[in-house]
């Protein structure tokens, strides 16, 4: 039964429980819904959800358990000598297509039904069967790949077929088990409210369970890295060279170099939008009438809504060119030190426009914070606004400054179309900022992308890359906030 | 008495002056700063626009063609199908030349690779689909070839021409009469909203709307997840949850989540959704589970702001009446606070729909967006692409033609984000309450 039609029959299973619990409950106080614990409508969610909630966590689990259970033992059937994970995932991605194939033949009439499980290599050409509706195989099918794709399909055949029976037979248990308890003194709405709860909960833990995947999903695979290729050359390697299409062996993987061009764009990118962006946030909450802050500071934050591609295609296409065109060999400066459109200050310059918005908005409410008796007293003692403002307005928020400009630094440093198209693809560990260089990010992308295969050091040193951004971006966001919190208790 | 010097208030002496120059500098650093900020928002739209409008243009030449029966039992009896079709444009195109009193003569090549590249297949299209044109008199308006319409445009000037594969000198002739005779002209391409992405050789056929259903499909999940499970989570932390453990963690996981790197949930996906749990690559639905997990952050930090915003004595109330937390909450506190939850969603999904790296890895790049869903479960399950996904492969090619592409995508990404601002602005405006 697909997944749809199950869905369906459930929510129908649903509406019936709760109309035969709201009517059973009105039955047993005899119409009478003043001498009902709970108001009808409850016994019929009471019922309703009874039968829903298991029967949904059941097919979740089962959904997700299930392709685990048929590739191990399918991965069983499989006798060849196998060299190692990659070699296998890669006889397991063929046995998955090879099975979605025989599925595909059936469904359009090319096999019978009965033929699909009992066919062999020896008396038929399955490749040509396949290719014949369409299925592309790449190359011709060993005895233990069909055997392993029948039983695969065999399973996922009968395994919908049990999850179906089984999730329905749930969802009615459920609802009828709830509807015999149903009576005038059964607290209804104490146990929906209970259930509502236990859904809260689940839905608040969500944010704990994402956190817990994403370290899980960094830390297993980065071993499964260091188990290829050592911690040390990784961590203070100075080349970063991952030969192609994963022979191993040749690659260099060094963190250095691409740490070295986040920071240097990182920093660029600061030296942009925090004197920008923190004289604008002065202006607006220090001198700005009202008018021109109700005009600024909306138009200023529209630089942050727009997307990063945008921002990436501006520097691939606008400013990298413009830059070459001043700093290029027959620029305006007749310096010839720009010698491609791509460089750590092409990338720099447009991430600095992007984090203004968000260095001035975070400082301008850090600004507005600081108590106006503090700017009264400064006055009143004969100060001008802007010695007011650099002797005792700056001095007090300064920490919620630093605060926001680490903030701005941390998502710089995690920021990714920008360099992966404004800053360049080779990793360099040099001081010119007209130089093409290459960031953690964007080595993610390129080592990432397009490719399902984790078998090799090239596409699991990405998760290595991964786990270093998430650990310095975390730290500096931990730090950031401790600043800005501890900040914030001296003037509340 | 102390021999400071007598000083006025009506002299202003040296050092104030200082001061108060100081101050207008100071001050002028802040308008500059802000005109600076001002001035890179006025670049970067003029430059979109500047680049970008030309993609949902597209030069036509419009060519009359009298095909008839016997005409297309010859091409189609000939191996190169396409060809025999291309061969008879070739014809009409040279009777046409004659009767405007032109003495230069067209070949094949020039129609087929120079004018309006691979038209055959076109032609051979119509004619199956419409068989009741046979014999009569049809004018396709077939897409001309990039350089043509940049010289029709004006871009390219006839002394910068020299003679290539793309384009010969003496073409440009040909071009010059059929301008005068107002067979080239240009139209609104329709191909660019409703089409999909092309081979790699081909920028003048690309569409963005194959992704802009892949972008569409994922919304769908964003908005089906990250709303419910938002505005429960959002519920149970603001009214219900007890000051534990539990909760500081939930309290900070959620605030460090909202700064993680997207390209971090993008690992995320590809190693939980994929590696482990072996959905599809490529799909919508995967595409929307991680801008879900990207997005709840935002989601619960303005829905917990809008449930504060209801005043306690709404609670009370309800509470005094005789009401349950539970239905205080659900029938009073959060009818009050949805306009300004449905806000902060449509904020949160106008970012989830700018988003790009997280998708590249998990496979829904540019290239795939290939062709249309099959219908709704295909739409969420099959491989396909997103708006900011496909502006980044067109950006990434080599072929300059795809830039223009990449520039009006980013002007279609951009309407569609606009207007979901727009959306949230009215709402905040019409519904939203001041207590």
């Amino acid at each position: 039964m697909p997944i749809l039609t199950l869905l369906i029959a459930l929510a129908v299973i649903a509406v019936v429980g709760f109309v035969l619990g709201r009517r059973r409950a009105l039955a047993s106080a005899s119409g009478d819904s003043r001498k009902l614990h709970s108001l009808p409508s409850y016994y019929g969610y009471n019922a309703a959800l009874t039968g829903l909630v298991p029967a949904l966590l059941v097919l979740a689990v089962w959904s997700v358990a299930q392709p685990m259970v048929l590739e191990n033992r399918a991965q069983s059937l499989i006798t060849q000598e196998v060299a190692d994970d990659g070699a296998m995932n890669l006889i397991m991605a063929d046995v998955r297509r090879l099975a979605d194939g025989l599925s595909t033949a059936v469904a359009q009439g090319a096999l019978a039904p009965g033929e699909a499980a009992t066919l062999t290599t020896d008396s038929t050409d399955v490749r040509a069967i396949l290719a014949d509706v369409g299925v592309a195989l790449g190359s011709d099918v060993g005895p233990d790949t069909l055997q392993a794709a029948q039983a695969y399909r065999a399973g996922a055949l009968s395994g919908a077929l049990w999850k179906s029976a089984l999730v329905l037979l749930i969802a009615i248990a459920g609802t009828a088990f709830a509807l015999m308890k149903t009576n005038a003194a059964f607290r209804a709405r104490n146990t929906v409210e209970r259930g509502v709860m236990a859904v809260l909960i689940a839905a608040a833990s969500i944010a704990i369970l994402t956190t817990i995947g994403i370290v899980l999903s960094l830390i297993f695979n980065t071993v499964e890295f260091f188990k290829m290729y050592p911690a040390a050359d990784f961590f203070f390697g100075t080349v970063w060279q991952p030969s192609f299409s994963g022979r191993g062996g040749a690659s260099e993987l060094g963190l250095l170099p691409l740490l070295w061009g986040t920071l240097y764009i990182s920093f660029v990118a600061l030296l942009v939008a925090v004197p920008i962006g923190l004289f604008a946030a002065i202006y607006l909450s220090e001198y700005a009438g009202p008018r021109v802050r109700a005009f600024a500071k909306p138009l200023l934050e529209v630089l942050a809504g727009i997307p990063t591609i945008v921002y990436g295609l501006f520097a691939l296409l606008i400013v990298g060119p413009m830059l070459k065109d001043v700093f290029g060999a027959d620029g305006a400066l007749g310096v010839a030190w720009m010698t491609g459109d791509r460089a750590v200050i092409t990338a720099g310059l447009v991430m600095g426009i992007m984090l203004i918005p968000f260095v001035s908005s975070l400082s301008d409410d850090i600004i507005n914070a600081v108590p106006q008796a503090m700017r009264d007293g400064s006055l009143g003692l004969g100060a001008t606004p802007s010695e007011t403002i650099r002797q005792v307005v700056l001095p007090a928020a300064l920490p919620g400054i630093v605060g926001a400009i680490l903030l701005a630094a941390s998502r710089a440093i995690g920021e990714t179309m920008i360099v992966v198209l404004g800053a360049g693809a080779a990793g360099r560990l040099d001081l010119n900022p007209f130089e093409a260089m290459t960031t953690v990010t964007a080595k993610i992308v390129s080592q990432l992308t397009g490719d399902s295969d984790f078998s090799s050091p090239e596409a699991l040193v990405a998760f290595a890359l991964g786990m270093s951004l998430f650990v310095i971006t975390l730290g500096l966001n931990v730090f950031a906030l401790y600043i800005v919190r501890k900040y914030r208790e001296q003037y509340e | 008495m102390t021999d400071t010097p007598k000083t006025s208030l009506l002299t202003v002496d040296a050092r104030t002056r200082k001061r108060n120059a100081a101050e207008k500098r100071f001050k002028a650093y802040g308008i500059v700063a802000i005109a600076i900020g001002l001035l890179f928002l006025v670049v970067l739209l003029t430059s979109i626009l500047r680049s970008g409008l030309p993609a949902f243009t597209t030069t036509v030449v419009a060519l009359e063609a009298t095909i008839t029966q016997e005409d297309v039992d010859a091409a189609e009896g000939q191996l190169l199908k396409t060809a025999a079709y291309e061969a008879l444009l070739v014809a009409k195109v040279n009777e046409f030349l004659v009767e405007r009193g032109s003495t230069i003569e067209v070949d094949e090549d020039f129609i087929t690779d120079r004018l309006v590249p691979k038209t055959g297949a076109t032609i051979r299209e119509f004619y199956k689909e419409n068989p009741d044109q046979i014999g009569q008199t049809v004018t396709f308006d077939l897409p001309a070839s990039t350089r043509i319409s940049r010289y029709f445009e004006g871009d390219l000037l006839r002394e910068d021409v020299t003679d290539s594969r793309f384009l010969e000198v003496a073409d440009l002739d040909v071009v010059d009469v059929m301008i005068d005779a107002g067979l080239i002209t240009t139209a609104f391409d329709w191909n660019f909203i409703t089409g999909t992405d092309t081979a790699v050789d081909n920028p003048g056929g690309a569409g963005i709307g194959a992704s802009v259903i892949g972008s569409f499909f994922m919304m769908i999940v964003v908005l089906l997840l990250a709303l419910p499970i938002g505005v429960a989570a959002s519920i149970y932390l603001e009214e219900f949850a007890p000051k534990n453990r539990l909760t500081d963690l939930i309290e900070v996981n959620i605030s460090n989540l909202a700064a993680v790197p997207s390209i971090v949930f993008g690992i995320l996906g590809l190693a939980v959704f994929i590696q482990f749990a072996h959905l599809p690559q490529s799909a919508p639905l995967v595409g929307g589970l991680v801008l879900t997990l990207m997005t709840l952050p935002t989601i619960i930090i303005s829905t917990r702001a809008s449930l504060k915003s209801v005043p306690p004595s709404i609670r009370d109330a309800a509470l005094g009446v005789g009401a349950s937390k539970m239905q205080a909450v659900f029938h009073h506190v959060l009818p009050l606070a949805m306009p300004g939850i449905l806000t902060g969603t449509i904020i949160g999904l106008a970012q989830a729909l700018g988003e790009t790296a997280p998708l590249l890895l998990i496979g829904m790049v540019g290239y795939v967006a290939r062709e249309y869903p099959d219908g709704i479960i295909s739409g969420f399950v099959d491989s396909n692409s997103a708006m900011p996904a496909q502006i980044y492969t067109w950006a990434a090619r080599a072929d300059t033609g795809f830039y223009e592409k990449a520039w009006g995508g980013i002007i279609v990404l951009l309407v569609f984000l606009l207007t979901m601002n727009l959306i949230a602005i009215l709402l905040r405006r019409r519904f939203e309450r001041r207590w």
